[in-house]
């Protein structure tokens, strides 16, 4: 990973220096080496703080609907599936395309700080992976962790491969890996109905409405949020874990089907960790079962599910559970 | 003092059905003046196109009392407006299957085609969902607790 | 200084479960928070930092205020505060395991709730809480409560208690922790003094050791105001904030609200639920908005906490360093990075 940071300030550097880009979009070194922030950097002397490592996991696409209005172009650094993002916002013209360069990234899974911590380790020092293995340094001496187990929840089933068609450059293409990542998905939908019900109810009533999975979301672009919106008759900053919290959740994850491109940020930022990726895959699993196979942000172009019909579309009353009768 | 004999009421069921204006009304007045009969319970709401209805009106409905709510429109191909019901089925096999991934019971929610000449079959279509509406019970997992508080 | 064996605790909490509430630390789907006590909920007093802060039990998320019932063309005006008091009342509670951060936190939600005018909803339930504290002895590298000269390992509260691997040692404060320790003496046996001494210093030494105990909070003053205010770092800090509440809402000593209506099928609920300087809409008037950029919300959230607070509250900030900001902040921003980046050199 130091290596590809290496090149990444490399390439910032140039672009900077050469005048052909007027900022880049990376990550700024936090308070420790786990916590990068997004940031942008308009100069050569900027770029000391910037960092690219095993916790870059912020998806930077979002940051362009502004950036991409300022004057001059914007360098951005995106991870294979941060790409779909992008590709979604600029089909709905929410990112100034000309006004871009892409740099695509390698990834190979971000980890979570939360669930190293989770371990038990705290007063964390170092990590360092290597291949399957995490290393821990702490106050306490070095614990290894199995990597799958301690990568954020959207990296654990991520099949992204870097779909930016004209990138300048590529720093180390990212394989496609070979995993099911309906899996969780099809657990649930194996459930009786007082299961699936007893699971979200336990789930959502932990839900703060801090709003930072909608805020994250780079689908969830729209200027007024309706949830917002004191006009729209639903604006509601109330916790009330009968009701509020499945209406919030359920028309978010609606409002985004079809464009949701699976990046994972929602779970990645839920305080109180909330499996809402689950939310958007279902959606995605109908879509790909009813409609074909679909993957928002594949290109930039095109019409999405919920924007097209065919004649014999099945009928929603013989659609539970994912299937069709 | 309450009556300790009186027979707990039984359940009547809040329906709340959503009726596009070309057909489905108008297949609901047809019923009306052929003298079928359908629950008192199901409480039309006209919309333009069964397109207007956003799934936020299903959840709403829900929240404020329904028990179940039904979507009728125009045949697929009959549109007024050539295709409005065709994103309709889309947009509502998913949001249903949805509800149902969230453990709301799959028989609240039902979609219905019901022309303008179907008097009779809109009738049916009401009873048979009343009928299976009632026997499924009140609805407790989608609702709103704020709004029957007092009752 | 008394002490009850850990396995033990569950006949502690069953006895005071007879006559008393009880709040504590308990694990529901993966996470901590603070919520009721009951058979077969899972107890995690080792957890250092529940999700949510405890304030939520004096100053809850979402609370009704009053109710409107219309007949006719009346409007009849329901205060509900009697009922709440009653039942309030009728079972007081235990607040079991707050950290001396959120301890410090309910001080600083006092000065607000509790001045004139007095916000009765609060005051109700923050007579009726016995408050059991429990000193930290695994502090991590987002603490920095230190910082703000608490002491984690010390008593606070109306009841003080410290854990180790074999032990509870336990003792009363005030006469509300004299009271409750009436209450459960039975359970417990004398002994602990050396105990707690050790750790306490065992602690101490950690904490002396994380690398934000020693922030240098002297710029935060009133009358450097109007220098921080204008201060250009607040863009630069700012950029990544998403808006989102995240901060404001596991903040312990954050006590903004909102006061909303809700239509019921008889009348209207009138209740109030946290609000965020984060939203769009906070503080939203006829108008407009006062803050229309993120920059000008994030700013007001950290002036607020470290000089617009204190210069009404003689110098008392309203951050306690708990850190959980530091660790939830999907984005990674923090008031610890405020403090660094406007707090003068000495944080370099």
């Amino acid at each position: 990973m130091k290596e590809v940071e290496l090149k990444m300030l490399e390439r910032a550097k140039a672009l900077l220096e050469s005048g052909e880009v007027a900022r880049v979009i990376g990550w700024k070194k936090g308070e420790f080496f786990y916590d990068p922030s997004p940031a942008s950097f308009e100069t050569v002397e900027e770029l000391d703080g910037f960092v690219y490592n095993w916790f870059c996991g912020a998806n930077l696409s979002k940051y362009l609907i502004e950036m991409s209005k300022k004057e001059g172009k914007t360098a951005v650094f995106l991870k294979p599936c941060d790409t779909y993002s992008f590709n979604q916002l600029v089909k709905e013209h929410r990112i100034k395309r000309e006004n871009v360069y892409v740099i695509a990234v390698e990834c190979l899974g971000k980890l979570d700080i939360e669930k190293i911590k989770a371990k038990g380790i705290s007063l964390i020092e170092n990590v360092e992976v290597v291949d399957k293995e995490v290393k821990v340094t702490s106050a306490y001496g070095v614990d290894t962790l199995a990597k799958p187990e301690v990568v954020l929840s959207k990296c654990a089933a991520c099949t992204k491969t870097h779909q930016v068609k004209d990138e300048e450059i590529i720093l180390h293409e990212t394989p496609a890996r070979d995993v099911d990542r309906f899996e969780e998905v099809k657990k649930l939908e194996a459930m009786t109905e007082e299961e699936r019900f007893a699971f979200w109810r336990e789930q959502l009533s932990k839900c703060i409405r801090c709003n930072a999975c909608r805020n994250v979301c780079p689908a969830c672009s729209c200027v007024k949020c309706v949830f917002d919106n004191p006009n729209s008759g639903i604006a509601a900053k109330a916790n009330d874990d009968k009701f509020e919290e499945q209406l919030f959740h359920i028309i978010r994850a609606f409002h985004v089907a079809g464009r949701c491109t699976d990046c994972g940020e929602c779970s990645r930022v839920c305080p109180q960790n909330i499996p809402l990726h689950l939310l958007n895959r279902k959606f995605i699993k109908d879509i790909d079962n009813l409609y074909g196979e679909y993957q928002a942000g594949e290109t930039d172009e095109g019409k999405t599910p919920l924007t097209s019909y065919t004649e014999g579309d099945t009928e929603p009353n013989d659609v539970f559970n994912g299937e069709a009768k | 003092m309450q009556d300790v004999t009186t027979e707990k009421k039984e359940f009547t069921p809040n329906i709340v059905a959503f009726c596009c204006n070309w057909c489905s009304y108008a297949g609901a007045d047809l019923a009306g003046s052929s003298r079928l009969s359908y629950p008192a319970n199901v409480k039309i709401i006209r919309v333009p196109c069964s397109c207007r209805v956003n799934p936020m009106f299903v959840l709403k409905a829900f929240q404020q009392g329904a028990d179940g709510v039904i979507l009728c429109g125009c045949h697929p191909g009959d549109c007024h407006y050539v295709t409005g019901n065709y994103y309709t089925r889309r947009r509502m096999a998913l949001l249903y299957s949805f509800l149902n991934y969230m453990g709301i019971e799959k028989e609240r929610t039902r979609l219905e085609w019901v022309s303008a000449a179907e008097g009779v079959r809109f009738s049916a279509v009401m009873n048979d969902f009343v009928k299976t509406v009632t026997e499924l019970g009140e609805n407790k997992r989608l609702t709103d607790l704020r709004v029957k508080e007092g009752e | 200084m008394l002490k009850i064996a850990k396995e033990r605790l569950n006949e502690l909490y069953a006895k005071i479960d007879e006559t008393m509430g009880l709040f504590l630390p308990i694990k529901r789907a993966g996470e901590v928070n603070f919520a009721v006590w009951g058979a077969g909920k899972e107890v995690s007093l080792e957890t250092l930092k529940t999700v949510k802060s405890p304030k939520n039990a004096f100053f809850p998320q979402t609370e009704n205020m009053m109710k409107f019932k219309t007949e006719g063309k009346n409007i009849e005006v329901i205060d509900i505060r009697e009922k709440l008091s009653e039942k309030i009342e009728e079972r007081p509670f235990v607040m079991f395991g707050v950290k001396a951060c959120d301890y410090k936190a309910i001080e600083v939600l006092d000065k607000v709730f509790l001045a004139d005018p007095v916000d009765t909803y609060y005051q109700m339930r923050r007579n009726a809480a016995t408050i059991v504290t429990l000193a930290c002895s695994k502090p991590e590298e987002s603490c920095f409560c230190k910082a703000f000269g608490i002491d984690a390992t010390a008593a606070y509260g109306d009841v003080t208690t410290w854990l180790d691997n074999d032990n509870l040692y336990w003792q009363a404060n005030t006469e509300k922790g004299e009271a409750l320790t009436a209450l459960v003496q039975e359970l417990f046996e004398e002994g602990g003094a050396e105990e707690v001494a050790a750790q306490q210093e065992a602690t101490k030494t950690i904490i002396d050791k994380l690398p934000f105990s020693n922030l240098d909070l002297s710029r935060f003053q009133p009358e450097n105001l109007n220098e921080l205010f204008d201060d250009k770092a607040w863009e630069e800090m700012s950029e990544a904030c998403l808006g989102c509440g995240t901060c404001t809402f596991v903040c312990p000593t954050c006590q903004c609200f909102d006061i909303r209506d809700f239509k019921t099928n008889e009348g209207v609920v009138r209740y109030r639920c946290w609000d965020s300087c984060m939203y769009s809409d906070f503080t939203l008037m006829a108008h407009g908005n006062s803050r229309t950029t993120q920059m000008q919300r994030f700013r007001q959230r950290f002036m607020h906490k470290l000089v617009y607070y204190p210069s009404q509250n003689d110098g008392l900030y309203s951050c306690v360093g708990c850190g959980r900001c530091v660790n939830k902040c999907p984005q990674h921003l923090n008031i610890v990075k405020v403090i660094k980046t406007l707090g003068g050199k000495n944080n370099d």
